[in-house]
């Protein structure tokens, strides 16, 4: 009976999506004001029901009801409590339940938050929020539901796998759906200024913020999971250019792209096309993800169980938002040129080349995400494409961009007044140079990877250079608008992210070893000693725990414990390493394979500096919430700008 | 089909076992110039059981078969590509996750800088037409 | 303004190009976990291994010089090969190809009980201990099949179990001609 609510609540979901959508639009259309006043209710409906449904799915992990084929395969009554609401998300089906919880979260908050916008525009954001909520519900109802009942029941679940069992599935996915889908809510308001033919600085102003706020969740949701498969996954790697890691990176480019290009259509009220265009591409490319992840089309390390059914669903949805939205773009963009002038150098100027090289970098990752795929679609072989070509060929729009966010930041609009800051633009770019230096040479004691150097003073500069004016602004007690404080952390933010990078990739060290108790092995300066081991009882696993103790020359400095642990239910091993860390290095242990006559094989490692790219993309994130508090935001619909409503008729 | 399947699925519990990643359990090179290649290989290399991990990260026992392999045609004085040639001759350009410039990766390797000069491209003409146009004062958005 | 559209056309082609993916995936054609073998038309790699069955001899698979024959990769330890040996034994018998079986990274005592209790398709079965034969026929997973034409030619590859059906589609069109060559 309980899943069959759920059921029932993702029907009236669906029907109040269709509602919402109908009413949103249509009545937009002809300027019904009841018709679009229904639109509220019906946001807060839907928000309920797929909530409901939700928690119905929560409720039967808790319960360990067996009897739905979802809970079966991917719970166990062993399993801890936490994992267990965790594994509503787990695997296809309730991940997709989470997709549109979020959707409809991201509905009820810009019903929310946006009365202030004229009452047809409003209407029509909300209705296209409603068709794509209509499109992914019905692919959940239809394809992949995950309250279908499993009979008879099984006496016990299949376990959630147990690469999922940590704490980072309860926080990774949700964070990274937020962003993912949050793409929408940029694209909704796209398609509404396209609708009603009209795209003015007050447009920019009201989608910015949504924007900056997805594209945060984006940037912290991808941060964890890089986090996560650096300690859980890939034994020290922290990015793999794997399909579903490049699913998430494209929009986050596209979103990073369309934020900048936002800031020229909101002050100077140019690049409307262009910003236009970037808001469908991010929505598109974040829509081309999960068709990727899901389709089974790609082979990649974590796809979900994959099937070409679905595959032709998510297909028809992309299809008809992208295409739909696209053709719409292609009326309407001819009468929306703009004119108005900047010169060569100005801030327009910097802001459109960081524009082209993103969208360069996320075309690049298309590239070789998709080549293998047409090779083997079109019978011309298999191919792998991987880290060694993402890793070269990403840096021929990266470092150029790193450059110009530098000096770009500091470009006045219309006209660049860089003299004034010029010098100290020179100042900070020398200074960063000698400090990369001695970093390099210097600490490490060699100059590292041929692009090392350039790394580190590219890092160094724009840090320096995002602290010239919130400094200055400080010394003289000025005040300082809280989008350009964002704007300047968020940039620091970049440079730190930098400096991880370029410290971990040139200066890392591996070791794999053979050791007994007792004995002690040595990398980077730092002593790791085997103490012993120890037999651990986990909740739902056994392992075997070893004991090792770090010093730095005679100094002790930590005990590490890693462990081998074998799950009961899905009998694979699991290794959980052991991770000591510090302001400027990461010690990595992980225990190996028992190789007989009382040695063990151990993976020792050293990651410098690594911990910067995650607090770098938590300060690029903080950067994007300071810009969205920014005031001017908050600011209600004044009389000297017209609400598009007049505008409708004349579009 | 069905069949298939099921040795898809025996593949899936093989690339599940290798989650847990790889720890060599011979001893590494003295030379380090020659672990250095060891290493690097091997990180570039594809395991094929599992489908989207390196021979050095995956612990599937094909892999590390694989990296006994890379180890000893090091060993025996082989190229790193006399090595790539080994694998490919058995499992195709799969194994190879640095993918060869051929006549079919011609367009995947241009990408970056066909990418660059056209994205590149059409933001300066844009730069250099707007720049001859006439800069408008308007006094709502200054900064 | 037909530029406008360029960018609806891109994601049309790209959609195009999906589906087109999609529909070969659905009706079988195409299959992205396969890795073609690089060996077929090319000589197959020539091997020296001990016999399961009594490892103080060996067999050479120069031996085979003249005839077509199966080189079947299996291990007591994989499921797949337990679903397929029932149609090896057939397949063995009715064809008339003789089976090379290459036990892979296997126990010989648990392979040797193995062929006792379940029937022996092999006309010559060679112990694979360390995987090195595996590595030379670009072996992958197990169970995997080839078939070798008597001028030592690989003629076909199949990845997986070995059913009647599908040595009626990949194989037997292919000892009819390879093997009057």
């Amino acid at each position: 009976m309980i899943p069959e609510l759920g059921t029932l609540a993702l029907v009236i979901a669906l029907l109040l999506s269709a509602a919402q959508s109908f009413f949103g639009l249509v009545g937009a259309h002809k300027n019904k004001a009841s018709w679009m006043q229904s639109v509220m209710p019906a946001v807060a409906g839907v928000w309920v029901f797929v909530s409901f449904a939700f928690a119905i799915l929560t409720y039967s992990f808790i319960t360990h009801d067996f009897s739905i084929a979802y809970v079966a395969t991917n719970s166990n009554t062993e399993l801890p409590l936490m994992y267990c609401i965790a594994a509503v998300w787990g695997a296809h089906e309730g991940s997709l339940l989470l997709w549109i919880l979020i959707l409809a979260t991201w509905a009820l908050l810009v019903a929310m938050f946006s009365k202030s916008l004229p009452l047809p525009f409003r209407a029509r954001v909300l209705g296209v929020l409603g068709m794509i909520g209509v499109g992914f519900t019905s692919f959940t109802l239809f394809t992949s539901s995950p309250f279908l009942r499993l009979l008879p029941a099984a006496a016990e679940g299949a376990d959630l796998n147990p690469i999922l069992q940590d704490p980072a599935l309860a926080i990774h996915p949700p964070m990274l759906y937020m962003g993912y889908v949050g793409t929408s809510v940029a694209f909704a308001f796209a398609v509404a200024a396209m609708l009603s033919g009209r795209i003015d600085p007050a447009w920019s102003r009201w989608t910015r913020p949504w924007t900056v706020a997805a594209w945060m969740c984006l940037t912290l949701g991808i941060a964890l999971g890089s986090w996560w498969a650096y300690y859980e996954l890939g034994w020290g790697g922290w990015w793999f250019w794997d399909p579903v890691e490049n699913a998430s990176f494209m929009p986050w480019l596209a979103s990073t792209a369309l934020i900048h290009s936002l800031a020229v259509t909101e002050k100077r009220g140019l690049f409307k096309n262009w910003t236009l265009l970037l808001a469908i591409f991010a929505f598109s490319l974040s829509l081309l993800g999960t068709f990727l992840v899901r389709s089974g089309v790609l082979v990649s390390v974590h796809s979900f169980a994959s099937d070409p059914s679905r595959g032709l669903f998510i297909l028809g949805l992309l299809l008809f938002f992208i295409v739909g939205s696209l053709t719409l773009y292609a009326i309407r963009a001819p009468s929306l040129r703009t004119d108005g002038g900047f010169e060569l150098v100005s801030r327009e100027s910097f802001l459109l080349l960081n524009n082209a090289l993103l969208v360069a970098a996320a075309g690049l990752i298309l590239t070789g995400t998709l080549w293998p795929l047409v090779m083997d679609a079109f019978n011309l072989g298999k191919i792998s494409v991987g880290p060694p070509y993402f890793n070269m060929v990403f840096m021929v729009p990266t470092l150029p961009l790193l450059a110009l966010v530098g000096i770009g930041m500091h470009a006045g609009w219309r006209r660049a007044a860089l003299a004034s800051k010029g010098r100290r633009l020179a100042l900070i770019a020398g200074g960063a140079l000698l400090v990369a230096l001695v970093i390099t040479m210097g600490f490490y004691g060699s100059i590292g990877l041929p692009l090392t150097v350039v790394g580190f003073t590219g890092a160094l500069f724009v840090m320096g250079s995002a602290l010239i004016d919130p400094i200055t602004r400080w010394r003289n007690k000025q005040g300082m608008s809280r989008a350009a404080l964002g704007m300047a952390v968020a940039h620091f933010g970049i440079g730190v992210f930098v400096i991880g990078i370029s410290g971990v990739a040139s200066y890392k060290i591996e070791k794999d070893v053979s050791m007994g108790p007792g004995d002690s092995a040595e990398i980077a300066g730092y002593r790791f000693k085997f103490l012993g081991t120890d037999n651990v009882h986990g909740p739902n696993y056994e392992a075997l725990e070893a004991r090792v103790a770090v010093s730095k020359g005679e100094l002790p400095l930590t005990e590490l414990t890693t462990q081998k642990r074998k799950f009961k239910v899905q009998t694979m091993p699991m290794t959980h390493a052991g991770i000591a860390v510090a302001w400027n290095r990461d010690l990595f242990v992980a225990l190996g394979d028992e190789l007989g006559a009382g040695k063990w094989s151990m993976r020792l490692q050293y990651k410098p500096l690594v911990r910067y790219i995650w607090i770098g993309a938590v300060i690029v994130a903080l950067g994007g919430l300071i810009a969205t508090l920014d005031r001017r935001y908050r600011v209600r619909v004044t009389a000297d700008e017209p609400a598009p409503a007049s505008a409708d008729e004349a579009a | 089909m069905i069949a298939t399947r099921r040795w898809m699925v025996l593949l899936t519990a093989l690339l599940l076992s290798a989650g847990a990643g790889a720890i060599d359990t011979e001893a590494a090179f003295a030379d380090a110039a020659r672990q250095a290649r060891y290493e690097h290989l091997t990180n570039e290399l594809r395991c094929l059981v599992c489908q989207n991990q390196t021979i050095a990260d995956s612990n599937a026992g094909l892999a590390g078969d694989l990296r006994r392999e890379v180890k000893e045609l090091i060993a025996a004085g082989k190229t790193d590509d006399e090595i790539r040639q080994f694998l490919t001759a058995r499992y195709g350009d799969f194994v190879l996750y640095n993918p060869p410039l051929t006549a079919r990766t011609l367009l995947l390797w241009a990408a970056p800088a066909l990418l660059v000069l056209v994205t590149v491209g059409a933001a300066a003409r844009v730069i250099v037409r707007r720049s001859k146009a006439p800069i408008d004062a308007d006094p709502e958005d200054m900064v | 303004m037909w530029r406008y559209f360029a960018p609806a056309a891109a994601f049309l082609a790209l959609g195009a190009l999906f589906a087109f993916a999609l529909m070969r995936i659905q009706n079988g054609t195409l299959d992205v976990r396969e890795i073609k073998s690089p060996l077929i038309g090319k000589p197959a790699p020539v091997f020296t291994l001990p016999l399961v069955t009594d490892p103080s001899q060996s067999f050479d698979s120069r031996s085979m010089a003249g005839k077509t024959y199966v080189v079947n990769v299996w291990g007591t330890w994989c499921p797949a090969c337990r679903e397929e040996h029932d149609s090896l034994l057939q397949l063995a018998r009715v064809t008339g190809v003789p089976f090379i079986g290459i036990d892979w990274k296997d126990d010989g005592q648990l392979a040797q009980q193995y062929l006792g209790q379940l029937g022996n398709p092999y006309q010559q079965v060679v112990a694979d201990a360390e995987g090195r034969v595996a590595i030379d026929w670009g072996v992958y997973g197990a169970p995997e099949t080839f078939l070798v034409s008597p001028a030592g030619i690989v003629l076909a590859k199949h990845a997986g179990a070995l059913t009647a059906a599908v040595w009626a589609e990949k194989f037997a069109p292919l000892v009819t001609s390879g093997g009057s060559r």
